[in-house]
């Protein structure tokens, strides 16, 4: 099929790395890692080097950003969840940025990468076993255990709590990787029956505006879901981060 | 569809994967069954569940994210927030310094006011003490002057006085005189003195 909707995930190497014989290549994937990081900082340094008292737009776009997480992160997990602002920061910034680049034609989307994200989601459930652990010892545990349940339920409780603990990753995961795969391979769908029915001919090309409208459309919802699936991430992380400040808060 | 076909079909290919990322075997399996996807619908296998591209994903996902998290962390939140802050400083400043000058210009208007009404009552205490004076001198000038006129008024009644009397004590002689002279006109003799003295005595009032 020439317009192949899952091309658009298809990873090539622009330097081919191998080391130990494992494939280390800088591929596209890579490449617009890079190009994410480069665009997230850059546009946060360059915005604020005014340091205007009375920002501009492009510093107020950046303090806004910065505000946004650090209230969501102050009411997800209180004052003392304020020493993960920068992880929880760097983590919607990225998951935003490569959202958004990825709404380029021909861009690369890294999120759309099951790798990546469960990687991303993985780093948030490492940190929040680690510091856990780290800062409550087995009181950490406390996290399975809800207050005030009946004796006779806990044992299904805790289970429950438990796999529910587990799952986490794995949902944090999924839910971003498959709302921008599922969202491009859409767009791509569509926009590939514009191509093919604008080729059948003049009937083929009245019959075209309906994906066409139905592409641009979907272009807007998908700007919606790039912002959407990098706040939720970011308010997941919270909670999950709560879990590590205050284990048996709930 | 194309799509959901295209999922099924790569589905269990990608459990396949998740149970074992990363492992060579796996990797083996994973290209074999890729290899036969292809055979089939000549596609590659579904791009994000090719457990070939994991290490060099991850590799360069650590090392952007690592280099993003330590630049955010070193220079982008200190940066961000530091303004943020200092905004934060500088509107609190101003809010206590316009507290301050509101103080300030309160106890200004106060100051004033006392000022003003200080100013009143010593004008008021001026005006009435000019007005006591000028009144107390107003007396004692009308009691000066009435005294002094009173003096005049009694000089010039003593002078009247002296003067009437010196007048009746010429009345005598003048009618003397004059009633000699018309004795001698009418009878043509020369009264005596005495007679006419006595004469005019007799018919002029007594004087008390």
């Amino acid at each position: 099929m020439a317009n192949d909707p899952t091309h658009q995930f298809q990873i090539s190497k622009i330097v081919p790395i191998e080391i130990g014989g494992m494939d280390f290549s800088f591929t596209n994937a890579s490449l617009f890692m890079v190009a994410t990081v480069a665009c997230a900082a850059g546009f946060l340094y360059f915005a604020t080097s005014q340091r205007g008292l009375i920002p501009g737009r492009a510093q107020s776009v950046a303090e806004m950003s910065y505000e946004f997480i650090a209230g969501m992160l102050r009411e997800g997990a209180g004052s003392s969840g304020m020493k993960f602002f920068p992880m929880v920061f760097t983590l919607f910034m990225f998951v935003l940025t490569a959202n958004l680049l990825g709404m380029f034609p021909y861009f690369f989307t890294v999120t759309s990468q099951i790798i990546v994200t469960f990687a991303l989601a993985l780093f948030v459930i490492g940190t929040v076993l680690v510091y856990g652990f780290y800062k409550h010892g087995f009181h950490f545990l406390n996290v399975f255990v809800p207050s005030g349940v009946p004796g006779v339920l806990l044992p299904l409780v805790v289970a429950i709590e438990i796999i529910s603990f587990l799952s986490r990753p794995i949902s944090l995961s999924v839910r971003l990787f498959a709302n921008m795969l599922a969202g491009h391979i859409t767009l791509k769908v569509f926009s590939g029956f514009v191509a093919s029915l604008g080729a059948l001919g003049a009937l083929g090309i009245g019959g075209a505006i309906l994906p066409l409208i139905m592409t641009v459309a979907l272009t807007g919802l998908e700007f919606l879901v790039a912002f959407l699936q990098a706040y939720v991430f970011a308010v997941l992380t919270c909670m999950y981060l709560n879990d590590a400040v205050h284990p048996g808060g709930h | 569809m194309f799509v959901t076909s295209a999922f099924a079909q790569t589905a269990p290919e990608a459990t396949e994967t998740h149970e074992a990322p990363g492992a060579a075997p796996a990797g083996v399996v994973h290209t074999e069954t890729g290899v036969a996807h292809e055979g089939a619908h000549a596609t590659g296998p579904f791009p994000p569940f090719d457990a070939s591209t994991y290490p060099s994903q991850l590799l360069w996902l650590v090392i952007t994210f690592g280099l993003f998290y330590l630049l955010m962390q070193k220079v982008l939140v200190p940066r961000v927030g530091g303004i943020l802050e200092q905004r934060h400083d500088r509107i609190a400043q101003d809010l206590d310094e316009a507290s301050r000058l509101k103080a300030e210009a309160d106890a200004a208007v106060e100051t004033y006011e006392k000022e003003l009404a200080e100013a009143r009552s010593k004008a008021n205490v001026i005006g009435e003490t000019a007005r006591e004076a000028a009144k107390s001198k107003a007396a004692t000038d009308r009691a000066a002057i009435e005294t002094e006129l009173a003096q005049k008024l009694a000089t010039a009644e003593a002078r009247i006085g002296e003067i009437k009397s010196q007048a009746f004590a010429q009345v005598g002689t003048i009618a003397e005189e004059t009633a000699a002279a018309i004795v001698d006109q009418l009878i043509g003799a020369k009264a005596s003195a005495d007679d006419i003295k006595a004469a005019i005595a007799a018919s002029s009032p007594k004087e008390a």
